[in-house]
């Protein structure tokens, strides 16, 4: 059964459609990786999927016992965070946040799991530092080890990398891969195509038309091929 | 000086102004974190003119209990706020303006129509800037207040985490199936609640100044969310009792004082961070 499946789904403000008719279906362990041009609604798309927005016509069905609150979120960062007084365990501890319901306090194993995630992002040694005093890269760690705490089982991430230097850039990537591989399926927002081709397993190309396919059939198909000749890199599958 | 004091605090309403200065202090100086990070801060400046409007109505009908109107009325003007500046920024904004200014222009307009008092520009300063009217409080007041300010303290505890992931990331908050909303009601209500408490201490055009100023100074010293909010609600409460001593002593407008003090203090917190570089900016 898939975690996710997207049936004839149309997203975007106002009435006004940007993306319609999506049909796709997230699997468990899937690293689905959404590409397209700025403005094409790739963000929309994961804020609807996220039940942020609701969407123009379609339904999203979750599977396997998928809840609502068993979804990690890494959203892009707002300016309010840049300054925000926040120490770096206080925000992991705020990712138990939708499952407390009406308990007031953090019990035990919350606090031990946020640990755990702390020490699995290697910011452990950072708990108790002020978030804004982080470099980018830092930072992304910590909304991730927050994202870590929501879910166990699939993480919504939107441009992780934005703003991040090259190596820090590849080190995200590993973490995000190495969390794939212990069984968290990965849906993930990138205009870095080189990325999402050498990472994901599925691809959902969206603009003028729409693909989605295992990485190998993007590879080969006409959308694929025009989008990545036009990159300054050149491709080979498997890289 | 000490002995001008003691002579003071033999008076029953000396004691009420201080006690209650306090409370308010405390309150307002909780929510203060959240409202300046969320940048709501004109909500609650928004709500104090909406206040002014409703105590207007209030003196008109020449009720004896003046929160029994105000309260309600600042309450829901707090969630129509909300509701309409959550989503759209500029309309949100301009709502606020509407509404603030219009509610005063009423409420002075009102005042000057019916109002029965002899002295009405003291009425209106009063109600604007505090003046004295925190040593005119009676006993039934100062218990109200000390109710309403036990239960503002009361839910800002049980819910401070909460309250924490709404303003921190609203986004992710709601992603990960926390109703936001309904939490930022709660604290839109609770700002209008302390609003209304302050504007006895204070007057309504002050209050921004309560709420603001203690969160602000406490950021220049503290990188933690826990730790800015303690700070933030001691400094508060240290310059409301210092504010209130010197007002007493120098005979000068209680709720002015106070803010005077809170800003000595906000400078002194912004040398010390910098001194220190607590934070980096």
């Amino acid at each position: 059964m898939a975690l996710l499946t997207i049936k004839n789904l149309s997203v975007g403000y106002d009435g006004q459609a940007v993306v319609s008719d999506l049909n796709f279906v997230v699997n468990a362990g899937d690293y689905l990786c959404i590409v397209g041009e700025n403005g094409s609604g790739k963000t929309t798309l994961m804020k609807t999927l996220l039940g942020l927005r609701e969407p123009l016509s379609g339904q999203i069905i979750p599977g396997d016992g998928l809840k609502r609150n068993e979804i990690g979120y890494l959203p892009q960062q707002t300016i309010v965070q840049r300054d925000f007084p926040a120490s770096v365990r206080e925000i992991v501890m705020s990712g138990f946040q939708g499952r407390t319901g009406l308990r007031p306090f953090y019990n035990r194993e919350e606090k031990r799991l946020a640990e755990e995630n702390m020490r699995r992002m290697g910011i452990e040694a950072h708990a108790d530092q002020c978030y804004r005093e982080l470099s980018g890269g830092q930072q992304q760690r910590v909304l991730l080890a927050r994202a870590l705490c929501a879910t166990r089982k699939i993480l919504l991430l939107d441009e992780p990398v934005s703003g991040l230097d090259p190596k820090v850039t590849n080190e995200m990537y590993s973490l995000i891969q190495s969390l794939n591989m212990d069984g968290i399926t990965i849906i993930m927002i990138s205009h870095d195509l080189t990325a999402a081709v050498r990472f994901a397993s599925h691809i959902l190309h969206i603009g003028q038309s729409i693909f989605f396919g295992t990485r190998d059939e993007y590879f080969y198909s006409d959308m694929g091929n025009k989008w990545m000749t036009s990159d300054s890199q050149p491709l080979t599958p498997n890289t | 000086m000490i002995e001008k004091l003691s002579l003071y605090f033999q008076y029953p309403f000396v004691r009420y102004a201080l006690i209650v200065g306090i409370l308010i202090a405390l309150c307002s100086s909780l929510l203060g974190v959240t409202l300046v990070l969320k940048r709501f801060s004109f909500i609650g400046d928004g709500l104090s003119h909406v206040a002014f409007g409703a105590m207007a109505i209030a003196a008109v009908f020449n009720l004896t209990n003046e929160m029994l109107i105000v309260l309600p009325i600042t309450v829901i003007s707090a969630i129509l706020l909300l509701r309409t500046g959550q989503n759209t920024k500029i309309k949100g904004d301009s709502a606020i303006a509407m509404i603030s200014v219009g509610s005063m222009a009423l409420g002075y307009l009102i005042m000057n129509i019916f109002s029965t008092s002899s002295n009405l520009s003291g009425d209106v300063c009063s109600t604007l800037f505090g003046s004295t009217s925190i040593l005119t409080l009676t006993e039934r007041e100062v218990v109200l207040c000390a109710v309403l300010s036990a239960l503002v303290v009361l839910i800002f505890i049980l819910f401070y985490n909460k309250i924490f992931a709404v303003t921190f990331d609203e986004a992710f908050a709601k992603a990960t199936g926390t109703p936001a909303d309904r939490y930022n009601l709660l604290i839109a209500v609770i700002t209008a609640v302390i609003i209304v408490l302050a504007m006895n201490l204070v007057g309504s055009l002050l209050i921004s100044a309560l709420v603001i100023f203690p969160a602000l100074s406490a950021m220049r010293l503290f990188g933690s969310f826990k730790g800015v909010t303690i700070c933030s609600a001691v400094i508060s409460v240290i310059c409301a009792a210092l504010g209130i001593i010197i007002s007493i002593l120098a005979g000068t407008p209680v709720g002015s004082t106070i803010v005077a003090v809170d800003i000595v203090a906000f400078a002194l917190c912004f040398i010390i961070g910098k001194v220190t570089g607590a934070t980096k900016e």
